[in-house]
């Protein structure tokens, strides 16, 4: 084995250097390394989507990927869409409809709820569950997080729309 | 779980890394977007010494028409397949699939090459390079090549790439003005594997099926052609009588297997009511 191997990132905005054993899966990677535990590693098979990130702005498994492959990309945890401020809203009528209980598929939640959103426009119920089919949530039974997300889709619909006149 | 040790690179070529595939004395492995390898590995249903990255290769990329095919470079993402004009507009049939690939995260990453090369019997773009008569460009030391779909997927999980070798593209026949497609599966949950899935690739001219194409998903260890549905649908009128006939006729083609959950005559009964379907839509298409 030729053990570590140097990788450069971009983690929330931050340049990031590291050196990385090749089986760290990228969600080890953000948890122990770089201490961002907002990404949660469920099953470690790419089923429960908890451990979603934004690779290059859209969301993959932090699993289903090891961090030597992210060298050179640009990675964006459920921590630095919070503090850019980009899923305020989300989080929001997220609070608003009991979106969650225990929160552990919480942070998955979000990433792919942004990813969903950021297609604009205001989807369907049927699309929204159709785009959550990967994420797991043992507590809510999902109603109500469609709720959220498709509340924030027309309240951003309408904020654009007001902006426009 | 956590996958096996490994070394990891990346060359910067195709040719690169095929040789390095081929002066590893280790057990190696090719990974593009990882979406089944990885979970494989964390299983510990493979345990490669070595993983070569050739997701990032520029000559595995893009999309173009050449020839009257289209070019799919192998590592293309699922989503770009959805997403694409070309696609859309020159193999229709794949861009209905598309939505039916895993879920939104798992098609950011997974790779057109990747599932052909996977080979999964439960998944969709095999069996549809199948029934688009596409063509596999085999990327090879010393024999690179175009294998046509019928001849690459040999059995389960088995397919006519030798070891070393990769997909490079896939070539698929551009879509003629006659065209209609149809693609649907049926599954317990949506984004769950299909119990069934299918898609036809038919000519039209005039209400008559002049060429037809029809090729399941999980009926079998490889991706199937309906060869006797097909036959017994071409040269005619899509009618409700055609239609039945091609049902009927599914029996000849399909040998499913079975499992306590679905018995192999629920499959095949699906398979025909999928069909059916699928022929209606054609029918009201025209």
């Amino acid at each position: 084995m030729t053990g570590k191997i140097a990788i450069s990132l971009t983690v929330n905005g931050e340049e990031i250097e590291a050196h990385v054993t090749p089986r760290v899966t990228l969600a080890d990677f953000l948890r122990q390394d770089v201490q961002l535990t907002g990404t949660h590693t469920g099953c470690e098979m790419g089923a429960c989507g908890a451990c979603l990130v934004l690779i290059d702005d859209r969301p993959v498994h932090a699993c289903l990927m090891f961090a030597v492959q992210a060298d050179g990309c640009v990675v964006d945890t459920v921590e630095g869409l919070t503090a850019r401020k980009a899923i305020a809203d989300l989080q929001r009528t997220f609070h608003e409809r009991n979106a969650l209980q225990c929160g552990f598929c919480t942070p998955g939640m979000l990433v792919s709820a942004y990813g969903i959103l950021a297609a604009g426009g205001v989807p369907e119920r049927e699309e929204i569950r159709d785009a959550l089919s990967g994420n797991y949530c043992r507590c809510t039974g999902y109603e109500a997080i469609v709720d959220a997300i498709e509340l924030t889709a027309k309240q951003r619909h309408q904020q654009a729309a007001r902006e426009e006149a | 779980m956590k996958a096996r040790a490994f070394d990891y690179v990346r060359p910067e070529t195709l040719e690169a890394a095929l040789q390095v595939f081929r002066d590893a004395d280790v057990d190696a492995a090719y990974i593009a977007g990882g979406q089944s390898l990885v979970p494989a590995l964390a299983l510990r249903l493979q345990a490669p010494a070595l993983l070569i990255d050739i997701a990032r290769l520029q000559e595995l990329r893009g999309l173009s028409v050449e020839n009257g095919f289209l070019r799919i470079g192998a590592a293309t993402r699922h989503f770009e397949i959805l997403n694409s004009e070309l696609v859309s507009q020159h193999a229709p049939l794949l861009a209905k699939a598309a939505p039916f690939v895993a879920h939104p995260a798992i098609r950011n990453r997974g790779t057109f090459g990747g599932s052909l090369a996977l080979a999964d019997p439960a998944s969709e773009f095999p069996a549809m390079a199948l029934a688009l008569d596409a063509e596999i460009e085999i990327a090879s030391l010393d024999n690179p090549r175009r294998v046509s779909a019928a001849d690459f997927f040999l059995d389960l999980y088995e397919t006519a790439l030798q070891p070393g070798e990769m997909i490079s593209a896939v070539h698929v026949p551009v879509a003629s003005p006659l065209n209609r497609c149809a693609f649907d599966e049926l599954a317990r949950r949506r984004g769950d594997y299909a119990l069934v899935g299918a898609g036809v690739n038919a000519e039209i001219r005039g209400g008559q099926v002049e060429q037809i194409r029809i090729a399941f998903l999980s009926v079998g260890p490889t991706p199937m052609r309906a060869r006797t549905a097909e036959e017994s649908l071409t040269g005619r009128p899509l009618t409700s009588e055609s239609i039945r006939q091609a049902q009927e006729a599914l029996v000849a083609d399909l040998d499913p297997p079975g499992d306590e959950h679905t018995p192999a005559e629920m499959r095949l009964h699906l398979a025909r009511v999928l069909l059916g379907r699928l022929l209606a839509r054609l029918e009201a298409d025209e």
